[in-house]
Formats: structure tokens, sequence, C-alpha cells
């Protein structure tokens, strides 16, 4: 005969409502899980969608995404001739906002060589930009569609959407769009008509622009790259970084502090569901002082009052976390961000969530074993 | 009417109760000396605040006497302190009681109310389950397993606690007051029913009660007076009760 399932069941609805509230509570740890993973893999795939062997930035930077890294606009043919390099192309990053029926839009421009490395992987519709200017392809998430014209830049020209690609975004969530290197350096480097006349009247000069941020290069695979990055790095202005050094960089130092953030809210969460599922379980034990003081009286030993409150703190806790897993994967699809789980995380807040029920039970327990079973005699309660 | 052979089942010497220390304290029982033969039923009385609930709480084990021995089924339980490390497991091997108030578990239907008492002494579900129905049955209350006990009468919730508290076959049982709720038609019944279980099962039965209608239900009054024995002069060993 099983005390805890039978008392559950006698107080179903209390029951149920306790646990829709708990699987909210540990939905939202579950879905922090998730933003948690896909920061993690949004920064990771800005570093892969590149391609890239070998990443040639300024020197003593850790660029283009930790710091900015500026090198000049030739260093490409600098870096295709260097042993093992097989192809190379200039990129330049910049994050731009613009105005899309009324409302702000940010979109993370990557200006690439078409025909080098550099460029979008794979189109999920439209096709590659053709054309030397006013082009884009653009991540699905920005909700452009094929044909449709952006705005960008200070001189109002217009882009023409002409590819569409899928889950291409920044670690902060921004869609990623490519145009051609010479219009993201426009973009980056002109002025705007006013302040480009005063910066004529004070004798400066617009056309030292041809500026770039990195130089991707694809390394023969009969080369080690270690040796073509130590040949790179010859040079006093640049340094070379290697595909995984990039990549930590990114998930590690790049997103460090949105990283701790959710770390931090993740650890108040379980805090605060640790709480609650400790005043849960008290006040279920609470309110069955006087049973527990007739068990004890008839002679049933601490183990049996022990494993009555262990049990259904545990049964609140599974039913709980399985009620708030089901719930993250139906709204998921309605996040803002991408959600991405891995199952040793979403395992990891379901050890997380048994070992603070048990945690949380200790406070029931002690309650019930102080319980004195002459408060059976006490008048009816 | 005491056979000889019957042996005493719960024996008290010398038992001494108090609460608190110094101008607080308040001697509860003093010097009690009591033997209770199996198949008796026996009735402890007294005025309010004389000691009856101390003393049936000493004898259950659920209070530690402050000296005096207690002797229960032939095992000596205390001597000046505990003899027994388990004193639950002597509770439920040795010792039915009946509160005041049924006091039965509100999750639990009528038969697993019996049954939880039985599945606790080791007894399989089956057979505890199977046991249970038997005694809500010889209580006549078989109609009622399935009842919760929000679900049942006063009456019937009483009956599925005295169920419980014989379901173990204990040789000792203890009740404060169980016909307080009762009617005195129901009050009868119930006292009727003890003295048939304490012949059954031959066990000794001490009901504490204020209830004068069912004295002559007792075979040996207890009267309590200020936490002492009275004397046997204002007891009495009711005449006229076949047994
Ligand atoms: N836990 C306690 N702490 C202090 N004093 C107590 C305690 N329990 C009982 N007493 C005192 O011991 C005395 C006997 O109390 P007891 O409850 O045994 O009386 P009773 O005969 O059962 O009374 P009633 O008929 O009202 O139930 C009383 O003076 C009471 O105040
Ligand atoms: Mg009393």
């Amino acid at each position: 005969m099983n005390l805890a399932y039978r008392d559950i069941k006698h107080n179903l609805l209390r029951f149920v409502l306790t646990n829709f509230g708990l699987s909210l509570l540990l939905g939202i740890v579950i879905m922090m899980t998730g933003v948690y993973g896909g920061l993690i893999d949004d920064a990771l795939r800005q570093a892969r969608a590149a391609n890239a062997d070998l990443w040639v930035v300024e020197a003593g930077t850790n660029g283009p995404f930790a710091e900015s890294s500026r090198i000049p606009g030739d260093t490409r043919e600098l870096v295709s001739r260097v042993y093992g390099v097989q192809r190379a192309g200039s990129v330049t990053y910049q994050s731009v906002q613009t105005e899309l029926n009324g409302a702000p839009h940010r979109l993370f421009l990557i200006g690439f060589e078409p025909g080098r490395p550099g460029g979008p992987r794979q189109l999920s519709a439209g096709r590659d930009i053709l054309r030397g200017h006013y082009e884009m392809i653009v991540d699905r998430s920005a909700g452009l569609e094929l044909g449709q014209e952006v705005m960008l830049g200070t001189r109002d020209h217009k882009f023409s959407v002409v590819g569409l690609m899928r889950s291409e975004v920044t670690s902060s969530g921004d869609p990623v769009a490519y145009i051609t290197l010479r219009d993201a350096q426009a973009l980056q480097f002109e002025l705007a008509p006013p302040a480009s006349r005063r910066e004529q009247a004070r004798g400066g000069s617009m056309e030292t622009n041809d500026q770039i941020n990195a130089v991707i290069a694809k390394v023969s695979p009969y080369v080690p790259v270690a040796e073509t990055a130590a040949a790179l790095s010859r040079w006093k202005h640049l340094t070379a970084l290697t595909q995984v050094q990039q990549e930590t960089l990114l998930s590690k130092f790049v997103i460090e502090k949105a990283r701790k953030q959710q770390l931090l809210i993740m650890v108040l969460l379980i805090i605060v569901s640790a709480v609650i599922i400790a005043l849960i379980i008290y006040t279920m034990t609470m309110d069955k002082v006087r049973s527990i003081a007739t068990l004890k009286f008839v002679g049933a030993p601490d183990r049996t009052i022990i494993g009555l409150i262990v049990q259904q703190s545990l049964s609140l806790g599974i039913t709980g976390y399985v009620a708030g897993l089901a719930l993250v994967f139906i709204f998921r699809p309605f996040f803002p961000r991408r959600l991405v789980f891995d199952p040793e995380s979403v395992m990891a807040v379901f050890a997380i969530t048994i070992v603070v029920c048990l945690a949380a039970s200790t406070l029931g327990i002690r309650l019930a074993l102080k319980v004195d079973p002459a408060e059976a005699l006490s008048a009816a309660g | 009417m005491t056979e000889p052979g019957r042996q005493a089942v719960v024996r008290v010497e010398h038992l001494s109760k108090h609460f608190g220390a110094g101008s607080a304290r308040v001697d509860a029982l003093i010097d009690i000396n009591m033997e209770v033969p199996s198949g008796q039923v026996v009735g402890l009385m007294g005025p309010s605040g004389s000691g009856k609930t101390t003393l049936l709480n000493c004898m259950a084990c659920i209070l530690e006497p402050s000296g005096g021995r207690l002797t229960l089924d032939g095992e000596a339980v205390y001597d000046d302190h505990w003899l027994k490390a388990d004193l639950r497991r002597l509770r439920l091997d040795k010792i039915g009681f009946i509160f005041q108030y049924p006091n039965l578990l509100p999750f639990l239907d009528a038969t697993d109310n019996v049954a939880v008492v039985l599945h606790l002494a080791g007894l399989g579900a089956a057979a505890a389950h199977k046991h249970a129905v038997e005694l809500l049955d010889y209580l006549e209350v078989g109609h009622r397993k399935h009842a919760m006990p929000a679900q049942l009468s006063g009456g019937e919730a009483q009956r599925v606690a005295i169920a419980r508290a014989l379901a173990n076959r204990p040789r000792i049982i203890l009740a404060d007051e169980p016909t307080a709720p009762l009617d005195s038609a129901r009050a009868r019944i119930v006292m009727d029913l003890l003295r048939r279980i304490a012949i059954d099962q031959s066990a000794a039965i001490i009901v504490v009660t204020h209830d004068e209608m069912i004295l002559d239900r007792f075979d040996h009054i207890y009267r309590l007076r200020d936490g002492r024995l009275e004397t046997d002069e204002l007891s009495r060993a009711p005449a006229g009760v076949d047994h």
C-alpha cells in the first residue's frame, strides 16, 4: 500500500494545480538551458559559416568578432601568395540598423568577395549575388522576402534581396546579411553628404577607404595549417588565428557576459524552485501532521514516514519536470530566439530537480520526525 | 469470576508521572498500582484533570513515566527508564489504541485504514486487505468498506477505528473515552463489542470514560482523583454481567 500515492490521489486537484505551477517554473529553467545552448550554437555558426581554415586579422588582436581588426585591402593578395594557402577572400563585418515598415530592424552585414571564401554557405531560396552592387542575401529570420528592397547606409542606397538563408544569426540573435565587399566598404566608411563636405573642406580625402576586417584563408589539405599560420604571422602587421581558436574566442569570450548572465538567471531560478518545492513539501507535510501522528501512534516506523514525504516530493518534481519539458517543446516555435537543447543539459536539469526535491523534502522530514505521536490524541482537527 | 491461571496482561507498579519542575511542577500520577488480567474490561474514571489520559498514555508507551514499573504482556517495558528501544514496534504488536475521535487516515478508505497496520506489521498486501475486510465484517461495518472516512458516520468511523485497533490481535487495548461522541445506544453496542473482543482475543481492555451509563459493562472500575487511585470501596465489580 503506497501512502504517498493514496494521499496524492485524495488531494488530486491540489496536486495537479501545484504541479502546473511547478512545471512552469521548471519549464523556464529548461528553456534557459535552450537559450544558453542557442547562444553558443549561434556564436559557433557565425564562425563556421565562413568555412575558414585560417583567419588573418590585425596584429595582436583577436578579431574580427572578439575585437575590431582593420587591415589593408590588399592583404588578401599577400595571403594568397603564402605557401599552403589555396584560396583567400577579404571580409568585413558590421552591425546596421534600418527601418522596415516603420519598425527598427537590425542586421549583421558581412561584406565578401563573390567567388572567394567568406561568402554564404547555403541558400534556402533565391540565387547568389551576381551584380557588383546593391544585392543582398539575408537570413529568413529578418522577415524579408525575395525581391524586397531595403535602405542601408547614410546615402540611402536600396539593396534588393536576391537570396535567403536559414539559421544564420549572430550570438545576439541578429540575422546575418551578405553583400559585396565594395558595398560593405562603402557603407562602413562613406560619410553622409554634409559630413563628407566638411571633411573635404578640411582637406581630407575620401579615397583611403580600402580597408577590411579580416582575410579568410583555405589551406591546402597537404600542408599543415599550423605551418601556414606560422608563415603568415611573419608579417608584423598580421596575426593568423586557426578556426579552432576562432571558435573558442566566440563561444567562450565574446559571449562570456551573456553566458554568465544566463548561468546566474538559471542558478537563481533553481534556488527559487528549491524554495518553492521546499515550501510545497512543508505545507503538504503540515497538512498531514495529524495523520503522521496517528501513523506513529499505531506503530509506523520513521522510514515509512520519511518514505511518504520523499516519494511525494519526488513525484512532484518528476511530474513537474516532465510537464515543464512538454510545455517548452510545445511553445518552442513561438520563442524569439533559437533554443538549442543538448541531451546532457536536459538531463542535468532533471538531476538538479531530483537533488532539489530531495534537499527540499528534508524540511518536511524534519517536521514530520518531530511530530509527537501524542498529537493524535488531541481533539479532532 | 477471575479464574486461576489468568495472568495480568497489564501490570502497573508504583507508577508516577509529573510534569514541569519547581513551582510549576504538576504531579499527574502518584504511586499508581493496578493489574488487568486478560479477558477483562476495566474502566478508568475520575474528574477532569485527575490523570486518566496521562495514565493511559504511559501504558501506551506514548508518554514516559517519571518512575515505577510497567509490565505489558509479561514483558518488563519500563523500570525507571524505557527497557525497549523500539516502542513503536511494541505498540504495533501489543497495543491497540482507540481514540476519542476515530483518527482515521483521511486519504485511505475504511479497508485500507485497517489494512495499513497489518501491512506495517509485515503482512502482504492481499492478506492484509482480506483480513481487514473480515474485521470490518466482524464489527458490522463491512458494507462501508470502500467508504472514505469523511463519508462515514461517527459510529461507523469509530467501529473502523476499533477494527484498526484490533487488527494485529493486540493483548492490550486502550481506549480514551471511545463512547464520548456516540449516543447511549451506540455506546452500549461499542462496550459490548469490547467485552466480546476481550474474551475472543483474551485481551486486557482499559477504557477511560465519564459515562455513568455504561458502568455496568465493566469488570472492574478504577477511580482516579488528583493523580491517586482511590481505594476499591467506590469501585464495584458488576454482579449481573453475563459473559
Ligand atoms: N503535557 C503536559 N504538561 C503539563 N501538564 C500536563 C500535561 N498533560 C497533562 N498535564 C496535567 O496533568 C494532569 C492530568 O491530566 P490528564 O490529561 O491526564 O487528565 P484527564 O483525567 O485525562 O482529564 P480529562 O477528563 O479532562 O481528559 C492535569 O493537571 C494536567 O493539567
Ligand atoms: Mg483525558
